[in-house]
């Protein structure tokens, strides 16, 4: 019987014993427990992969408990595995048991070392739950738990403001998604009274009418809380900040796995999106139109995680773009390479930032291909993959997307357009990027130059196995057109996802043109980068002077952060203080409450004028009371 | 004969206004002395010679007296302090006053008011036996419970008073 | 024979008048002399009922009316001499202590 909560298990174990007992066993158990724990949970997940391979349906489902049963109404703690999720838990587990090992080098000086790694695995844990719930409520409880997660690896070094302002900030986005979240998990309850996926799936097209209002509502609300969690416009500006979490965290959480919990959902609920061709357009448009603006951002910053974030916000926009004109396996794919690459990438420029005695600014880096070679070659095979140069893992996920994006009754030219200049601007700034670092003039400080070494083992076999995987991994979905391998993803997920109607495979002689055509980017875009950043930095500044106000735009992010500020922060904040604080607060509900005290007192202070001690008064009263009881026994 | 009780009953009201409006206390007190006399002139004309009798030994008597030894024992030069103020308690209380008139002559002018039966002693009766007799007749008879405990009253209050005004020897 | 209606109308006005006295005039022995004002138009009045009932008891409570009203009348003088003796006033403003 597939014993599937032990992959979640082991990583929850790992964090209880961190967190409770790591600072009393000391370092040398955290460092076995916590890799461990998600090793343990990687064999259990490829056990279960094969499982499911030769299941039924190819699904796995495991019931632990009922949650909670009220009348007709009935959610279940149980877990399932399949397509989707499988190739989801292969990815975390495996992706983050290497992550988890190169941690040991990278945080090994670090003061809250169990800290990090029972966060570590707790982030993990929730992750896993998020992809093996079979219900909307299952899978939410994993959506806030990563969130809580990231909010407290963002924040680690918590002494630092700018890292505790930075993990606010993610937290706050993310709960906007949430808001979009829950809202459509409450009028799907309304519709379908009940949240089991495969029951939404199988009865989305019964219930909800193709087109309609009310499957647009809830699906555009689902998409709201996807922009939350996966960084795309409007709510993407907490994933740069979120860089002030230490490397490693990046590469986990924001490239490889939370981030890509939006594209999941939208990929788990395929046949409920499908019924509305509005919100597919939307999310195209957002995926398209992210990933061109943060390409445009990545130009010109200097810090190299921003960079990087920036790119993974624009490669996830790539994602979304597909999945918004119905190629979800083609974005499930890109998934899959992009953690590949994105996390060897992150995990390279830690090896740099280590080396460099934690400098991130790549202005103050340079010709470090000598003295850190491991890191260099490894780095400039995630940079091929992401350019998309062929028969790395990036061209095939990329390419399909493109293809898709311009093929598919739901894309078009357009989309293709948008992504076609996005695939020659990441080319352009990724080798930007590999050029400023690792080629050039030396602009390393001296201080820093005289310790520079290669980082130590522990770091680096990760970054290997992750180049080997980012090299070979995109031979995983060969497309039919160059058939030297048959589409595995295809193949992987044949019957999974809905169908958009009016699918067809178009004209093979069009894929292959607009291939060419977008290797034939790739490769002018890396050229011009060589050539302005691969040798001396002067004809870039020239660059800069001419196109001024474009440069400023870039670099300054398109000021969205300050318009965001201005249009809702501060209107937010007067508000608050104005009309909520001094207006109702204060004036209003505190005299409320006060009201019966003042009362008291005022009619208090009146009827005490009455006892003066003045005998005559006293007397005046009696004959008051007197007049007024003759009065009624006279009428 | 009524002309009688007419000219007393104006006299005791002018009188009463006296004790009302003087600012000297001691104008007061020869008021309410004055007043006094004229009730028991009316109490003669309603053939209560007793009371009348009493009234001015007791009342006139040694109870003013009393009040006009304390007058002068207590009384200052400056009497001006006492005059009559009006402001807004003071005219509250005349309208008090008034009002409690009115209701007490509305009770009083009830023509629906029925009296009791008449008791037992008519005027013939009472010259028969003589007032007073009959007076000491009752109360020794009908009256001696109150009669007894009058008399410890007045011995509590002489006591009382005694003790209150004695001089604290410090 | 008197009409009793007017004597119980000069009753009214006597007692009307006292209770004036108690409430407008400052001086404390003059408020005891107009309660004693107050003691007689009652008395006033009980003798009206004695007479138009032909009923002795008006007379006796007279009687004890005034011997009650003495009594009072010694011990309050005798607490307003006390009182003066710490206060050196008559004026009954000045008597304000019985509050709260």
């Amino acid at each position: 019987m597939s014993q599937i909560w032990l992959v979640p298990a082991f990583p929850l174990l790992g964090f209880l014993l961190n967190g409770f007992f790591g600072k009393f066993f000391g370092k040398r158990f955290v460092t076995i427990i916590a890799p461990a724990a998600v090793g343990f949970a990687f064999l259990q997940s490829l056990i279960l992969f094969f499982e499911m391979r030769a299941a039924d349906g190819h699904r796995l489902v495991e019931t632990l408990y009922t949650w909670m049963a009220t009348g007709a109404f009935q959610v279940d703690v149980a877990f399932q595995v399949d397509q989707l999720s499988g190739l989801y838990l292969l990815i975390i587990t495996g992706v983050g048991f290497l992550i988890h090992v190169y941690s040991i080098g990278y945080m090994g000086e670090e003061a809250g070392y169990y800290r990090y790694f029972a966060y570590l695995n707790l982030f993990i844990f929730f992750m896993l739950v998020l992809v093996l719930g079979d219900s909307f409520l299952l899978m939410f409880v994993g959506w806030e738990g990563v969130g809580l997660c990231s909010y407290l690896l963002i924040g680690y070094y918590f002494e630092k403001h700018s890292a505790a302002e930075a993990s606010k900030k993610a937290f706050l986005f993310n709960r906007v998604g949430d808001f979009g979240v829950l809202s459509a998990v409450m009028l799907i309850f309304i519709t379908f009274g009940t949240l089991n996926f495969n029951m939404v799936n199988a009865e989305a097209a019964s219930r909800l009418e193709a087109g309609g209002i009310l499957v647009t509502v809830i699906t555009l609300f689902l998409f709201l809380g996807a922009t939350g969690k996966s960084a795309q416009i409007p709510l993407y500006v907490w994933l740069p900040d979120a860089m002030e979490g230490p490397t490693p965290v990046s590469a986990l959480i924001h490239a490889a796995t939370m981030v890509t919990a939006g594209l999941y959902m939208i990929a788990r609920l395929s046949h409920l999106f499908v019924l509305a061709p509005f919100t597919m357009n939307m999310i195209a448009v957002i995926g398209a139109a992210t990933a061109l603006l943060a390409a445009t951002i990545a130009l010109t910053q200097t810090d190299i995680k921003r960079v990087l974030a920036y790119s993974t916000v624009s490669q996830l926009g790539y994602m979304f773009l597909a999945l918004g004109v119905g190629a979800f396996s083609a974005g499930i794919f890109h998934v899959m390479t992009h953690a590949f690459f994105k996390a060897l990438l992150f995990l390279g420029s830690g090896s740099v930032i280590y080396a460099m005695h934690h400098e991130q600014d790549m202005m103050r880096m340079g010709a470090l291909r000598r003295k850190l070679p491991v890191t260099y070659f490894t780095m400039l095979m995630g940079t091929l993959a992401i350019a998309g140069i062929p028969f790395f893992s990036g061209f095939f996920s990329k390419d399909e997307i493109l293809w898709k994006a311009f093929s598919s009754p739901l894309g078009g030219g357009g989309f293709w357009l948008v992504g076609f200049v996005t695939a020659g601007l990441t080319s352009f700034y990724m080798f930007r990027l590999i050029y400023l670092t690792f080629h050039g003039e030396s602009r390393v400080d001296a201080h820093i130059a005289e310790h520079l070494h290669e980082s130590p083992a522990v770091m680096t076999v990760p970054l290997v196995i992750l180049a080997v995987l980012s090299v070979f991994g995109g031979f995983f979905g060969v497309p039919h057109i160059l058939n030297f391998l048959p589409n595995g993803i295809e193949l992987y997920f044949e019957g999974f996802f809905a169908q958009v109607p009016g699918t067809s495979h178009g004209s093979a002689a069009a894929e292959v043109g607009l291939m060419i055509a977008s290797v034939l980017l790739a490769i002018i875009a890396w050229s011009l980068a060589r050539r302005y950043y691969a040798t001396s930095l002067e004809a870039v500044a020239i660059l800069r002077e001419r196109f001024q106000l474009a440069y400023r735009l870039s670099l300054h992010k398109w000021y969205v952060d300050e318009i965001y500020n201005a249009v809702i922060v501060v209107p937010a904040k007067l508000f608050s203080t104005f009309i909520l604080w001094k207006l109702i607060d204060q004036n209003i509900i505190d005299r409320l409450v006060m009201l019966p005290g003042n009362v008291a007192r005022g009619i208090g202070s009146g009827l005490r004028l009455t006892q003066n001690g003045m005998m005559q008064s006293y007397v005046l009263i009696f004959s008051l009371g007197a007049m007024l009881i003759l009065g009624f026994v006279l009428l | 004969m009524i002309v009688f009780f007419y000219v007393f009953a104006l006299a005791s009201l002018l009188l009463a206004l006296g004790v009302l409006v003087f600012k000297n206390p001691i104008h007061s007190a020869l008021s309410l002395v004055g007043t006094f006399f004229c009730l028991a002139a009316i109490y003669v004309m309603l053939n209560a010679e007793f009371v009348a009798v009493i009234q001015v030994l007791v009342y006139a008597g040694a109870i003013m007296v009393l009040f006009l030894f304390v007058l002068m024992l207590l009384s200052s030069n400056d009497n001006d302090q006492y005059a009559l103020k009006l402001n807004v308690p003071r005219g509250l209380a005349v309208a008090t006053t008034g009002v409690l008139l009115v209701q007490i002559l509305t009770a009083f002018m009830d023509p629906t008011i029925r009296f009791g039966e008449p008791g037992a002693y008519p005027v013939e009766r009472i010259q028969e036996i003589g007032s007073i007799a009959l007076i000491g007749q009752l109360l020794f008879t009908e009256f001696v419970l109150p009669f007894e405990v009058i008399s410890i009253l007045l011995l509590v209050a002489v006591i009382g008073a005694v003790i209150i005004a004695k001089r604290r020897v410090s | 024979m008197i009409p009793i209606s007017h004597v119980l109308v000069l009753s009214a006005l006597l007692f009307s008048i006292g209770v004036l006295g108690v409430m407008l005039r400052r001086n404390v022995i003059v408020v005891f002399m107009s309660i004693e004002l107050m003691l007689n138009a009652v008395n006033l009045s009980f003798v009206g009922f004695a007479r138009t009932m032909d009923d002795m008891t008006g007379v006796i409570f007279i009687f004890f009316i005034i011997v009650v009203a003495a009594a009072e009348a010694v011990v309050g003088l005798s607490i307003i001499l006390s009182i003066y003796r710490t206060r050196k006033t008559l004026n009954i403003d000045e008597f304000n202590l019985l509050k709260w």
